[in-house]
């Protein structure tokens, strides 16, 4: 089972919670991101821009490492990989 | 809305007050002495773009809000503030096949007074959008989009953002937008085509300095009584058009420095505007470290220094293109905030000033409306 987590700002979108889990496959990081927009359409537009692109300040892991230094959204998944989502340090 | 014997509005003023780090809501008695301040509203997210609209059955307020995570979006108040909507998805959105993403709204404009429902919006990357139904949905205007020259426009300091809208009040196919930097860009036929009107404002920072397009024009207003005569603040340069913007010249006509980013048309005499000076393109600041305020009243033919109340000493200060307003009360109210995070106003027409608010969080955006209008 894919599980998705979620910061508190986010959260307070889909009923205050901060773990999500994900009732279809999903072989890819953006296959899991377009199944949690079906269960929160208004996470998904805060994480993607309207083009489908991870916001420049959002980070998105898939286990301990960012999709950034992976495959981005191709990044493949296993059966119960663990999806981060946390807003990027961006500051100094 | 309440009114004196003589028919002058007499109500309180509702100022809003965007910051870098959120959104604030002063409102005053009638007499605009006491004010109170209510926020900040959206903590920690950017609100460059604030309007309540007064028109309809009742008053909505809006909010341009940027949270530097997670997006921008417009959200809503139907009771001043006290509690705020948001679209489930972001409203404005560039479509798909645009390759293009908001950045940020910079500016939200109400619909002509025969169209109560609408509203428009300037946006980062240069765009406008429009509502027809108080700001529930929003519309790309695609023709900005496909112009010709929009591959050469660059970007400004703030990013290329479509700050200004103005509307013609009698002609629903004419609107007037300036965008940074690319220039004045107006349309006759309700969008699908814009031409850039830039004859005459000057490009210091370009091989060519009267090129066709891509000056950085950082505001321009007008009254909608006299829609025709524009009067707009450049990057270095004042500049008046009494044609639409089809030609230009220059107004700057005993300031410190034509150098500056906000301007406030007066809500009635079409022949004066507000202005606040900076010392230069580098450094940003109130010229002798004095903060003044220039008003025209001839149109341009001269301005007068406005500093009764404001700091003389020390006041190295720097007002945004849209953190300078006006009331519509008689004698009108003016009000402008700074990026050090001070608000202040002037209830006789900018003759006097007062602090009405310090320590907020840099200030990019002051509007104002009458209480009950």
């Amino acid at each position: 089972m894919i599980t998705v987590e979620l910061p508190r700002a986010l959260a307070e979108l889909i009923d205050g919670r901060t773990t999500v889990t994900l009732d279809e496959s999903c072989a890819t990081a953006g296959e899991a991101l377009s199944a949690l927009s079906r269960k929160s359409a208004a996470v998904a537009d805060r994480v993607l821009d309207e083009r489908g692109e991870v916001r420049p300040h959002v980070n998105v892991f898939v286990g301990e490492e960012s999709i950034r230094f992976l495959q981005g959204l191709e990044t493949p998944l296993t059966g119960d990989s663990r999806i981060l989502i946390i807003a990027a340090v961006s500051g100094g | 809305m309440a009114t004196s014997g003589n028919g002058k509005a007499t109500g309180g003023v509702i100022v809003l007050v965007g910051t870098m780090k959120g959104a604030f809501i002063l409102r005053s008695d009638g007499a605009r002495e006491k004010w109170s301040v209510d926020g900040p509203h959206f903590r920690g997210e950017a609100v460059y773009a604030m309007l309540h609209d007064t028109r309809g059955a009742k008053p909505r307020t809006f909010a341009a809000t940027r949270s530097f995570h997670w997006g921008g979006t417009i959200r809503t108040s139907d009771d001043l503030g006290r509690t705020w909507s948001e679209p489930e998805r972001h409203a404005v959105r560039f479509p798909e096949d645009s390759g293009l993403a908001l950045t940020q709204i910079w500016q939200i404009t109400p619909g002509r007074a025969d169209e109560p429902d609408a509203l428009y919006c300037g946006v980062e990357p240069a765009m406008r959008f429009q509502s027809r139904d108080r700001g529930e949905s929003w519309t790309p205007v695609e023709g900005l989009l496909a112009n010709e020259q929009r591959p050469q426009w660059q970007p400004g300091g703030g990013g290329l953002c479509l700050h200004t809208i103005l509307l013609d009040p009698s002609d629903a196919n004419r609107m007037l937008v300036a965008v940074s930097a690319a220039g004045v860009y107006r349309t006759d036929d309700g969008g699908k085509t814009w031409r850039a009107r830039n004859a005459g404002v000057r490009a210091e920072f370009l091989p060519d300095k009267f090129p066709e397009f891509g000056q950085c024009v950082h505001k321009v207003v007008h009254h909608p009584a006299r829609p025709e005569r524009l009067f707009l603040q450049n990057h270095w340069g004042l500049y008046r058009s009494d044609d639409w913007g089809d030609s230009w010249h220059d107004i700057a006509n005993g300031v410190p420095s034509d150098f500056g980013f906000a301007m406030q048309m007066h809500p009635r005499d079409l022949d004066t505007v507000y202005i606040v000076p900076l010392e230069s393109d580098e450094f940003r600041c109130t010229p002798d470290a004095r903060l003044r305020v220039y008003r025209t009243r001839d149109a341009g033919s001269s301005w007068e220094p406005l500093e009764k109340g404001l700091p003389q000493n020390g006041a190295y200060e720097t007002v945004l293109r849209d953190a300078l307003t006006a009331d519509s009360r008689d004698p009108a109210g003016i009000y402008f905030g700074t990026r050090a995070g001070k608000l202040f106003g002037s209830a006789d027409d900018g003759d006097t000033w007062r602090e009405l608010a310090d320590g907020l969080p840099p200030v990019v955006c002051v509007k104002a409306a009458i209480a009950g209008e």
